[in-house]
């Protein structure tokens, strides 16, 4: 299998989502610059957290403008993954190729450990994890509330389309677990046809014992189950 | 050739001169220097170069005395950052540097180009930044001002820092009325690169270019530095104009464009320009080259038409470099920076002739004999003598203050310091800083005394702190010296980590008032004792001076920002017991001091007494008794005694993993005859509280190193309570009831309005 990750300009988890397919993987990963046309024969492209133009506009609103995001575009179109964490899933919606918007958090920037629960196992960045599973890792945004309208997110839930949850330490999707006054409690989410998957926590800071949690991996390790299904 | 006036430029009289801070015998030296009158631009130019912040004219002979050397310093002060080896071919370079006044005028981007300016001073030594900390001060919170202030500080440090990329991982925050006026900002930055990587600021080649990099020049901050060299007045919020803006995105540009434009080795040096922008930056890099440099401002890539070179030579704006690159190779060093979206201009060239030239096109605004213009400035000795108020306050006997009719209860006492802003928990700061960007952080915010940081690729681990009780300087500028340093080392220790060198950001009052300047003397005297006796030597820093506003000097504040190495990071130890049943020993031994102490501070608002003594014999065998420790993984958990005391420190282990918290069944018996508020919240040095599945193992290496240790107690279930028995009186309290006040006191005082930032900014409200 092989990853690539677009470096926009402002990126800043780049690298730390190439060590996790690389180093943790084992896997091939390659790091694609923004301004060129072409994913390297890419299997799956992540669309990696940061600040992509300063976000100075909104969050990922320029960075879909970005040559690159054609071929983006055109993969996720052809059925092929793409995975967006953080910024990557602000830039993602923004080009649409996810539903809903990410607005301002509704209590400023959090960086802090979150539990999230696996939703649906039938993407390719949850196939590995169990439905139901609860997971442990970091966020570090400022604009991650997940916002649709009610008939959307109705769509959302129904069509099995809410992929992760903010929970408790219990499991529960509570009040108090959600970080950021997102709807629903709505972690992460993928379009229709569930190749594009985004999501706000950071899997590939919770990769190995030293980041305190390794419930990341299994989201990686879904990527490989699936290239291999 | 001579320097000519433009048309256009103010005649120089003596009020002018006032104006730019030069005093007359100054103004007589350059006057000397040149042999005649300066033009307008020389005025300014030196204006800023002589300016204490460029200058450190009061400070240099002081600070001449503190230790830099050691086999593993690989660059010491003078340079953009200190650089030490970590072995295996790598090294780090880290600095920590204030941004108080421009803070103080304006918090939001006061600080958030604090962390910027760091952050260039690190990556342009060619190593990339894996961790930024801070080292903050501000007045009391019941002030809608202060909370003002710290609302925007610490957003101006998270949304530059996490925009970055670099985490925010450790750091010390304290409030004080003293800092009311004047806040401190000092930010600390820390790289890794490979040793033969390094890249220093030394313009050197005839015939080499001088290259202006990265954002274009603006008329933001012109003069930024002569106000850093100034007193807050009541008329300072009107220098707002002259605190910079900050652009964390285009600095992310800058930072990615000159790790490659350094690996590409089309460079021979590069510098940031900080304060006193392209002037100082330009003169220091000739002064270390030895060489003349000619400069032409018509070929500065400016924001706005008009500017002359007065304006060009001294403005602020962020984000920008001076490169000298090799003769012929431009258009390399160009096409990196596009590549990047940055403009580079080659704007001069390294001169044979030992002179400062700046042109404008054919018209020479500026120049200087000599290539020492920044160290040919007067350097001061002030008068030193000590406030005969404060040797009162030192020697009075505060044992003799009477207690409050709640102590009768310490678990009240207790409770209460837990809520104490310079104690509670931080984390309504630190959850507003990324610090787990890069995926290195081993433990972050609260979860051991000091930062750790993995470094990728090797087994290792830096740990960092920041640290300084400006209290105990006030009080003893010595041992509060000694002490700030010794903190420091024995935080990083407690991780397992050897402390290895020391960056310093220095913030006194003004140094013409003999009661300031002996603090500074003898602070400093005080460091260079604790580095020659902890080996860690000082490899650079920051002098922040006039940190003084209507209201008074701050306190003396040398912060220490101290790094140090783990060979194995899976050996990092945290701050928090683990276990129900691991036993709690003390390392060092609980006095009978209680001055200058958090406790009566906040419990009686008294500021006297001694601060608590420090031997430094001591604390190195502490230190390398942590180490061994660690590194023999037989430490659950280490925390050292601060501020608060033992009773505190137990506390905090027990409940700073809010998630996790346990409790305690210790008994102090063995000191029982000492007052129990010395024995509880004094803050006797050298002490540390560990937790071990393995007691015997950890009395017996303590004994090798002859620290004095005992087993005080058990980590309990939470359940059980939090209980201290053996002094006067016994102390009960519910774990649950000193998790709330240590957790949700700083929450609590900021929910009082106005505590977000007031900004203008385009740039504040971003995040993601």
């Amino acid at each position: 299998m092989k990853v690539g990750i677009v470096r926009f300009p402002g990126s800043n988890c780049e690298d730390d989502a190439w060590h996790a397919v690389v180093d943790h993987l084992g896997e091939e990963a390659v790091i694609l610059w923004h301004k060129d046309h072409d994913l390297q024969g890419s299997d799956v492209v992540i669309l990696p957290g940061g600040f992509s133009y300063g976000d100075y506009l909104r969050s990922g609103a320029i960075a879909r403008f970005s040559p690159i995001m054609n071929e983006v575009e055109a993969h996720a179109q052809r059925g092929g993954i793409v995975v967006g964490i953080c910024n990557g899933f602000q830039i993602a919606c923004e080009a649409g190729l996810l539903p809903g918007a990410l607005l301002r958090n509704d209590r400023g920037y959090r960086s802090m450990p979150v539990t999230i629960r696996v939703e649906h196992t039938d993407t390719a960045f949850s196939a590995a994890a169990h439905a139901g599973q609860c997971l442990t890792m970091p966020i570090a945004h400022g604009d991650g509330r997940f916002t649709a309208d009610d008939a959307t997110l109705d769509r959302l839930e129904g069509e099995g389309q809410v992929i992760f949850r903010y929970v408790d330490a219990a499991g529960h999707p509570t009040d108090a677990a959600n970080p950021n006054g997102t709807m629903r409690n709505i972690a992460g989410v993928c379009n229709a046809a569930r190749n594009v998957i985004g999501l706000m926590p950071h899997p590939e800071r919770a990769m190995e014992p030293l980041h305190g949690s390794t419930d990341g991996l299994v989201l990686f390790q879904s990527l490989l189950a699936t290239a291999r299904a | 050739m001579t320097a000519t006036p433009r048309l256009g430029d103010p005649v120089i009289t003596p009020a002018l001169v006032a104006e730019h801070g030069l005093t007359p015998d100054e103004y007589q030296r350059l006057e000397r220097m040149l042999e005649r009158t300066p033009t307008f631009t020389e005025l300014g130019i030196i204006s800023a170069l002589w300016s204490e912040h460029c200058s450190y004219k009061h400070s240099r002979p002081v600070l001449k005395t503190l230790p830099t050397q050691a086999p593993w310093v690989l660059q010491g002060p003078g340079e953009n950052a200190g650089v030490i080896s970590i072995g295996d071919g790598m090294a780090v370079a880290f600095k920590i540097e204030s941004h108080n006044h421009p803070s103080a005028v304006e918090p939001y981007q006061g600080a958030a180009t604090g962390v910027g300016g760091i952050l260039r001073d690190v990556f342009t030594m060619g190593a990339r930044p894996i961790a930024m900390l801070n080292s903050l001060r501000f007045g009391s919170l019941d002030t809608p001002r202060v909370r003002y202030l710290v609302g925007g500080v610490v957003k101006g440090i998270g949304d530059y820092g996490n925009c970055m990329g670099v985490p925010t991982v450790a750091g010390d925050v304290m409030f004080d009325a003293a800092y009311e006026g004047n806040p401190l900002v000092n930010a600390m930055c820390v790289g890794v690169m490979r040793e033969d990587e390094l890249i220093r600021a030394k313009a050197e080649g005839v015939g080499n270019l001088i290259m202006a990099v990265g954002a274009r020049t603006g008329r933001d901050g012109i003069h930024g530095a002569s106000f850093a060299s100034e007193d807050l007045s009541h008329e300072s919020d009107a220098k707002r104009p002259r605190v910079q803006v900050g652009d964390p995105f285009t600095e992310k540009l800058l930072l990615e464009a000159t790790l490659e434009l350094i690996a590409s080795g089309h460079c021979v040096a590069i510098q940031d320009m900080g304060a006193a922008g392209l002037t100082s930056s330009s003169a220091e890099m000739a002064e270390r080259g030895e060489v003349g440099v000619e400069i032409d401002t018509l070929k500065v890539p400016v924001r706005e038409a008009g500017m002359t070179p007065y304006e060009i030579l001294l403005s602020e704006s962020q984000e920008r470099m001076l490169v000298v690159a090799h003769k012929g190779r431009d258009a390399e060093v160009r096409a990196i920076l596009q590549k990047w979206d940055l403009t580079a201009a080659v704007i001069g060239e390294v001169i044979a002739e030992p002179v400062y030239r700046v042109k404008e096109g054919d018209h020479v605004v500026a120049e200087f004999p000599g290539t020492r213009l920044v160290t040919d400035c007067p350097f001061y000795y002030p008068e030193a003598a000590e406030s005969p108020a404060i040797v009162a306050l030192r020697e009075r006997d505060v044992h003799a203050v009477a207690e409050r009719a709640e102590e009768s209860d310490p678990a009240w006492t207790l409770a209460r310091l837990l809520s104490a802003p310079t104690i509670a928990s931080k984390r309504w700061i630190s959850q507003q800083y990324d610090s787990t960007v890069r995926a290195n952080t081993v433990f972050g915010p609260g979860g051991a005394d000091a930062a750790v940081v993995r470094v990728r690729g090797t087994k290792k681990a830096l740990a960092m702190k920041t640290d300084c009780n400006g209290r105990y300087v006030y009080l003893d500028p010595r041992v509060g010296g000694r002490i700030a340093v010794a903190e420091a080392a024995r935080n990083v220790a407690c991780t397992g980590a050897r402390p290895l060198a020391v960056t310093n950001c220095l913030n006194f009052g003004n140094p013409k008032r003999p009661e300031i300047f002996f603090q500074f003397k003898e602070a400093v005297g005080g460091m260079g004792d604790a580095c020659r006796a902890l080996d860690t030597p000082v490899t650079g820093g920051n002098v922040s001076l006039y940190n003084e506003s209507p209201i008074g000097a701050v306190y003396p504040t040398p912060t220490i920002g101290m790094v140090g190495l783990i060979e194995d990071a899976t050996k990092a130890v945290g701050s928090a017991y683990q276990s129900e049943g691991d036993s709690i020993v003390l390392l060092g031994t609980p006095t009978n001091e209680l001055g200058a102490s958090e406790y009566l501070s906040w419990i009686h608002g008294v500021v006297a007494g001694a601060p608590p003594a420090c031997d430094l014999a001591g604390e190195r065998a502490v230190i390398d008794t942590l180490c061994e420790l660690a590194d023999t993984r037989l430490l659950r958990s280490a925390h050292d005694c601060s501020e608060g005391g033992l009773a505190v420190a137990l506390a905090e282990s027990a409940i700073g993993n809010r998630e996790q918290p346990r409790g305690i069944a210790v008994d102090l018996a063995t000191w029982g005859s000492l007052p129990l508020r010395a024995l509880l919240f004094g803050e006797a040095q050298g002490r540390v509280v560990v937790s071990t599945a393995n007691a015997e193992a950890v009395l017996a290496v303590a004994k090798t190193h002859g620290v004095p240790a005992r087993v005080i107690g058990q980590v309990t279930a939470a359940s059980a309570g939090f209980t201290i028995t053996g002094g006067a009186r016994a102390l009960h309290a519910d774990v649950s009831t000193l998790s709330m006040s240590f957790h949700d006191a700083l929450p609590a005082a900021m929910r009082r309005a106005p505590a977000d930032a007031i900004t203008t900014d385009p740039a504040a409200g971003v995040t993601a």
